[in-house]
């Protein structure tokens, strides 16, 4: 590594080597049985300089080979757009506890025996549900140095159960599921089945949905998959920045109820995008998104900050390419009312758990629309049934303005976000 | 580079050795090169080069794998996927028998790679001068990326195989806003390495800029059951999401309730819907000669005449059920194991012409290009970049973009035109299992879809 940064010292005027590496080991079941065992060992480098002011880019799996891809970064750089920066220099990081080593050790067997036992609980209740789980630990080094003597390096860990069943009844498919993921080994499967068998009871029965409006709770996994999406685009300093974001001009203003608070927080512990830095090695802090509803904060890497005069949130990530602001771990503050409660305030509306397809849509602007994967009719203060053949749409920012209820109960989906369910008056539903 | 040639030849040897019911490996060296805008400026060009194999081993039915880009210690991993491997199997392992190949597949056609990058960056400032001409507009991103891929397969029974695979993509978003709303509307494209296929799209840009700016004056549909006729393009997106996935025989092998309902021979629409998969297709995104199994590509009717005749198939799905494998075996890379996937899938051309298919349609929708499509196989959404009221035969007014969902076992019986106009759509890329994007294309002449429902707002 520090002969890469050395050779590509020596032709530009800033660089910056970032290596990962990972190892993951995937055991998964396919048909309610152990099927697939996986061992997956990555490596890669990526080299970031800035020539004659401006970025170059290439990255190599192959580390010894330094010639090319510094001659691959001096190529791009030539194109490469003006950086507007400086690397961090060598600067002290918070302590953020990500890696058990108790997670690399776990043999195999034990987590095929997790598996097996999960699908038991959940075959036990439903016999003829077909199910497919992964039980997966991972470890993640990553390095970074740079011309300015900045450097970084930390380790993480990452266990994770999950499992998605498939009923079928004639030609009717239900599916259900639910995971958990967490920084230290995961032991026990019994919460992770609750969860799948409270989902096989609501969705026993058939119930139909009017074509209109109606007031929709979404649970935590509704709000991951139908709201997450077009909020973080919205909140990503590169949208801002282009004036594509419709919240881009309303910083400090109230955009949301009042009801609703949300952060970025790359500093709690053992969650799988947590850090001590960024990507490109800026400390990690807590960044208030929404405080009771009022824009607060945009999320913003390096350059995008510099083009913004403001300054990064440390929130670069690098899905291969070069950094971009991305989110960490999202928190969604909890209220005061608890599940049951909003479901009893319901006259006739629905419960939506999994909106599939949310993310076709015009998510600039704020819109979604989905069919409800998994979701329950509400009568008279009570789930009655699993809908089908249902559409809902809606826009984020005319749904979260009006909110009826924020859940008291947060539950982590997909390590991503925590949140609680969320109570909205009325949203636009479809059905045939 | 590192010479995978070379690595092969040591891990032929180490393969002799195992102690599998089967067993494979795959290595693999790729170039890629990327070109990003956001807006005016250029936000960036990278250029990459990998290097990585796997080996996957079968006992008594179980499968091991390792990935790795080290590629030292070789014996060491292939004994580690056959632990593994042992570990998992119980039972009986079944793979479709298939002759071992020898063959070094020759390029085809140009490779991207050779193209300077000063020449793509050319066009794509062209383009992009283009889009910022049209008043009212907001951004533009766009994203130009093309590889190169050279594969060796080997496995225990006697096959090398080596293929090369180039693939280009180039998508174009052009963002338009006013008053804190935003509209957008977007091109996407491809090709196996014919760089021509993205040259000469000036006036195609100008415009896709256009339609996103007259977006905001647009209404929203009103959600409900309409008549909706799907353009080439997106009707191939809706061809993939409704039914191609569900005929991947992966899901299908080992749920026996899905068996029964996907018998062959079971009626899924009118006589003259006929759907087909085909890797040997020359020269689109999803053609291959062998898949990553080393089985040769095929053309597979999946439904001819309304009824279902066909899946697709990995050795070891065919295998289980009982049929041919149809050589749908893909990995999107060395770090995957391959998994049964669809390569070009369309629907075959009927009679009808586009101005016959909407003449007696009172009111309905036109529906254009794709956003997306997902599946969850019984029910599927797919959401169309531009969408059209019809009223009374004609095409009125344009919409905001639309959502479109169903239902398979319902949808595919209410096709009830198709047009004598195929095309195939080479920009999409397709996600399972956590492989995505793998180059797939689809395509479709116009059709017809009665009562199909629409997300409004």
């Amino acid at each position: 590594m520090e002969r890469i940064l050395e050779q590509a010292q020596k032709v530009a005027e800033a660089a910056e080597v970032f290596l990962v590496s990972a190892e993951e080991t995937p055991v998964q079941f396919e048909a309610n049985r152990l099927k697939h065992i996986q061992g997956k060992q990555s490596t890669s480098v990526a080299l970031r300089i800035i020539k004659n002011g401006r970025l170059g880019y290439a990255t190599a799996t192959d580390i010894a080979d330094v010639q090319s891809l510094v001659a691959n970064a001096v190529e791009t750089a030539r194109f490469g757009t003006k950086a507007k920066f400086e690397l961090p220099p060598n600067t002290p990081y918070p302590k953020v506890d990500i890696f058990d080593p108790d997670v690399d050790s776990i043999p195999i067997e034990k987590m095929a025996g997790l598996g097996e036992e999960l699908i038991a609980l959940i075959t036990g209740h439903t016999p003829e549900i077909v199910c497919e789980a992964v039980v997966e630990k991972e470890t993640i080094a990553l390095r970074i140095i740079n011309s300015r003597g900045g450097q970084a390096s930390y380790k993480t860990s990452i266990f994770s159960i999950g499992v998605v069943g498939n009923l079928v009844r004639g030609t009717d498919m239900l599916f259900v599921g639910e995971g958990q993921s967490s920084g230290h080994p995961l032991t026990e499967v019994g919460e992770i089945a609750g969860v799948v068998l409270k989902q096989l009871d609501l969705a026993k029965n058939q119930a139909s949905a009017p074509t209109r409006e109606l007031p929709v709770i979404f649970t935590p996994e509704g709000v991951a998959s139908a709201l997450l999406s077009p909020l973080m685009t919205a909140f990503n300093g590169k949208t801002v920045l282009e004036g594509a974001s419709p919240i881009g001009s309303k910083l400090g203003e109230q955009v949301f109820d009042t009801k609703l608070s949300l952060l970025d927080d790359p500093t709690i512990a053992y969650r799988p995008h947590s850090r001590p830095c960024d990507e490109e090695g800026v400390p990690s802090q807590h960044t208030p998104l929404i405080e009771q509803g009022v824009a607060a904060n945009f999320l913003y890497d390096l350059q995008t900050a510099a083009l913004a005069k403001t300054k990064s949130t440390g929130s670069a990530s690098r899905g291969g390419g070069l950094p971009l602001p991305s989110p960490s771990t999202l928190v969604i503050v909890p209220g005061k009312v608890s599940f049951d409660d909003m479901v009893s305030d319901v006259k006739e509306g629905l419960v939506i758990e999994q909106l599939m397809g949310a993310e076709q849509g015009n998510i600039l602007g704020g819109d979604f629309s989905g069919n409800v994967l998994l979701g329950y009719k509400v009568e008279n203060g009570k789930i009655v049934g699993r809908v089908k053949n249902t559409m809902v749409s809606g826009n984020v920012y005319q749904l979260l303005k009006e909110i009826s209820a924020i859940g008291s109960q947060p539950k982590w989906v997909s390590g991503v976000i925590s949140t609680p369910p969320i109570y909205c008056p009325r949203l636009s539903v479809a059905s045939k | 580079m590192t010479d995978i040639r070379a690595v092969s030849h040591q891990l032929a040897e180490a393969l002799k050795k195992h102690s599998a019911d089967y067993i494979e490996a795959r290595l693999e060296e790729s170039r890629r090169s990327h070109i990003t805008y956001r807006g005016k400026e250029l936000e960036s060009a990278g250029q990459s080069t990998a290097v990585g194999g796997n080996i996957r081993a079968l006992v008594k039915g179980g499968w091991g794998f390792v990935s790795f880009n080290d590629l030292n210690d070789l014996p060491r991993r292939v004994e580690r996927a056959v632990e593994q491997a042992k570990l998992v199997g119980k039972e009986e392992s079944k793979l479709a028998p298939v002759e071992p190949v020898v063959e070094t597949v020759a390029n085809g056609k140009d490779i991207p790679l050779t193209v300077p990058l000063a020449e793509k960056k050319k066009l794509l400032d062209e383009y992009n001068e283009i889009i910022w001409r049209t008043p009212h507009l907001q951004t533009s991103v766009i994203g130009y990326g093309d590889s190169y891929k050279k594969t060796i397969f080997l496995n225990s029974a006697g096959s090398y195989i080596e293929q090369p695979r180039t693939d280009i993509t180039l998508r174009i978003s052009a963002v338009a806003a006013n008053d804190g709303e935003v509209q957008q509307a977007g091109i996407s494209l491809g090709s196996r390495g014919d760089f021509d296929a993205i040259t000469g799209l000036h006036q195609q840009v100008e415009e896709t800029a256009k339609h996103a700016v007259a977006l905001l004056s647009a209404p929203q549909v009103k959600g409900g059951e309409y008549t909706v006729v799907l353009d080439p393009v997106l009707a191939g997106v809706f061809v993939h999401e409704a039914f191609g996935h569900l005929s991947e025989a992966d899901h299908i092998y080992e749920n026996e309730r899905l068996r029964q309902i996907m018998v062959l021979g079971k009626k899924f629409g009118g006589r003259e819907l006929n759907i087909i998969d085909s890797a040997a297709v020359p020269d689109l995104r999803g053609s291959y000669k062998y898949d990553d199994e080393g089985v040769a590509a095929t053309k597979t009717y999946l439904i001819k005449e309304g009824e279902l005749v066909g899946r697709l198939h990995s050795r070891e799905t065919a295998a289980i059920m009982g049929e041919k494998p149809t050589g749908n075996a893909r990995a999107i890379n060395y770090r995957f194991p391959p998994i049964v996937r669809m390569t070009n899938t369309y629907i075959e051309p009927g009679l009808t012409s586009f101005n016959n298919i909407i003449a007696d349609i009172e009111e309905g929708v036109y529906a254009k290009n794709w956003f997306g499509g997902t599946t969850s196989m019984e029910m599927f959404t797919f959401s169309a970049g531009e969408a059209y009221m019809i009223r009374n035969g004609k095409i009125a007014e344009a919409l905001r973009p639309v959502v479109l969902t169903g239902n398979v076992f319902i949808t595919l019986n209410n096709i009830d035109a198709i047009g004598n106009d195929l095309d195939m759509n080479q920009g999409g890329g397709c996600g399972k299992g956590g492989q995505y994007p793998l180059p797939v294309s689809n395509g479709s002449p116009h059709i017809r879809i009665r009562q199909c429902l629409v997300g409004g707002g």
